[in-house]
């Protein structure tokens, strides 16, 4: 074949790819909107379930929602940014720094139904939390530090190493090289890798599933100890398990449409951020 | 070579894990003087001028040997602090450095780690090292720009004043100019030429003319070697060493 058929061959190869992809993830978006549009009123959004929950609105699992995903950041942000501080700046680079990473690696992998078992026997058994909404924001958490850890190490590692030696030659400490020169130039990267972690959290069902959410609450919960309702769940207790599933689906869509919402809104969260300190990088 | 010694090392071996980069480097560095490393690429001469302001330990796996002292204190000894030393002993890397920050804070970053805050003396010694650095001139108007908009040369003579302003004693200059065109190195060795009133200054170049230009003493090094040093005229002229005047006349390396 001439060189010119390969390339132009290649070419539409990896054209049709990206169009499928795009395609497919076009098709199920607009599934969602279409059949979930109809459902989203005011009242779907700011009303609780009512009548077996065939009418009514999903208010208390986006509130669910929003305070697992809060409890979620709270713990793993943290947690998350220090462990990639250390591994990446203060830790002897070795066989146990490379081993650690393989292993925060290997953990992203791991099914989310492993979490939300290791989260009962942890947070809901041993420290006695019960099922409620600190138990299963805490499993969340543990879910997404692995992504929260290799997202910071990668933007601390897109910081050169001149700033660092820069500042060292000047007479910083090491903390203060990190603070003053190396953290700001990284922070806007931490963070979006950590609010896509979250993201994913947020539609995650089987990490909560043992561990505190709830198939229907009349109330809202009152404290971090209380039990919940979450889109996520409430999505496919809709879908799965009522006992009127022809009838509920238009508000299942609804509660889906409301999810994927809620996720897309965190991403562009991020985006947003990474271009405000691009811009301000200069 | 008369006088007194600013810097000097005893019998410094250097290691890069199991290889050894550095041998047995014995010399003195006089006060108030130029003195430039020569040598072919991988000789050890930039290696060993980080060796004097500690900045080889930040590269994991490297070991040193050997003493090196300022004026009489040893700078390896457990009770020196190392943030000290680099204060003492200033910096300018081989390629120009700015942080992404505005051209003042570039240069107070030194002083406010320090922990200096008053403003007013801030803005004096920005300007004093500016001036020192000859750059004040061209960006007095636009202090509050962000450094990454100066030209090359500019830079390097802002990571220049940004080493001056925390007044090192000693300044190491890492092959300053190396990335730099015709009419900025000149600056940049005019300026060292100045500086030499008030700072001990040590620079690494792989340029020779750099070397004879600038430079009171030469000291040349090979495969990790000290070989030769003495009064640059008399290196240029008439070293004592033919593996230095093979060098110099451009015979190998």
């Amino acid at each position: 074949m001439k060189k010119q058929t390969v390339e132009t061959l290649g070419f539409n190869l990896f054209r049709l790819g990206s169009v499928f992809v795009v395609l497919i993830l076009g098709a199920i978006l607009f599934d969602i909107f279409y059949k979930g549009i109809g459902a989203i009123s005011w009242e779907f959004l700011t009303a609780e379930p009512r009548m077996g929950m065939t009418e009514g609105g999903i208010f208390p699992a986006i509130v669910g929602t929003l305070y697992i995903t809060l409890i979620t950041a709270l713990f793993s942000v943290p947690l998350g940014m220090f462990a990639a501080i250390y591994l990446n700046e203060y830790a002897r680079q070795g066989k146990i720094t490379r081993i650690i990473r393989l292993s925060i690696r290997n953990l992203s992998g791991v099914p989310s139904i492993v979490y939300g078992l290791f989260g009962v026997a942890l947070f809901v058994r041993v420290l006695h939390l019960g099922t409620s909404i600190l138990s299963a924001g805490l499993t969340l958490g543990l879910l997404t530090l692995p992504w929260t850890i290799t997202a910071s190490e990668e933007a601390l590692k897109t910081v050169p190493k001149s700033y660092r030696d820069g500042a060292l030659a000047l007479g910083a400490t090491k903390w203060q090289a990190i603070r003053t020169n190396v953290l700001p130039y990284a922070i806007p990267g931490m963070l979006t890798g950590t609010i896509l972690g979250l993201a994913r959290a947020a539609g995650e069902t089987a990490p909560i599933l043992f561990t505190g959410v709830a198939f229907f609450l009349p109330f809202l919960p009152d404290s971090p100890l209380s039990q919940f309702m979450a889109l996520p769940y409430h999505l496919y207790v809709l879908a799965t398990q009522h006992h009127d599933v022809e009838k509920v689906m238009p508000l299942a869509y609804g509660t889906a449409l409301v999810l994927i919402a809620f996720v897309v809104g965190l991403n562009l969260a991020a985006v947003i951020i990474r271009y405000h300190f691009r811009k301000k990088r200069g | 070579m008369a006088g007194e010694a600013k810097v000097w090392t005893e019998g410094l071996n250097f290691f890069y894990g199991a290889s050894q980069a550095l041998h047995d480097i014995n010399i003195k560095i006089p006060p108030h003087k130029v003195t430039a490393f020569i040598g072919p690429s991988g000789c050890g001469k930039s290696t060993f001028l980080r060796c004097l302001n500690r900045m080889n330990e930040t590269i994991v796996g490297t070991r040193i040997e050997g003493k090196v002292f300022i004026e009489g204190h040893d700078i390896y000894d457990r009770s020196v602090d190392v943030v000290d030393i680099r204060r003492r002993i200033g910096m300018v890397f081989q390629k120009s450095n700015p942080f992404p920050k505005s051209i003042f804070d570039n240069v107070a970053y030194g002083l406010r780690i320090g922990g200096l805050k008053d403003k007013n003396k801030l803005a004096e010694v920005v300007e004093k090292a500016l001036i020192d650095a000859a750059l004040w001139d061209e960006v007095r108007d636009r202090l509050q720009e962000s450094a990454m908009g100066l030209s090359g040369g500019q830079q390097q003579r802002l990571c220049i004043a940004r080493a001056l302003a925390v007044e090192p004693e000693v300044l190491l200059m890492d092959e300053p100019a190396s990335a730099l065109d015709p009419i900025a190195t000149q600056r940049i060795e005019e300026l060292i030429h100045q500086l030499k009133e008030k700072y001990t200054i040590i620079i690494v170049t792989h340029n020779m003319q750099q070397a004879a230009r600038v430079s009171d003493i030469t000291a040349f090094f090979y495969l990790g070697r000290l070989i030769e040093v003495d009064d640059t005229e008399r290196i240029f002229t008439r070293p004592k060493l033919k593996q230095t005047e093979d060098y110099i006349t451009g015979r190998f390396g």
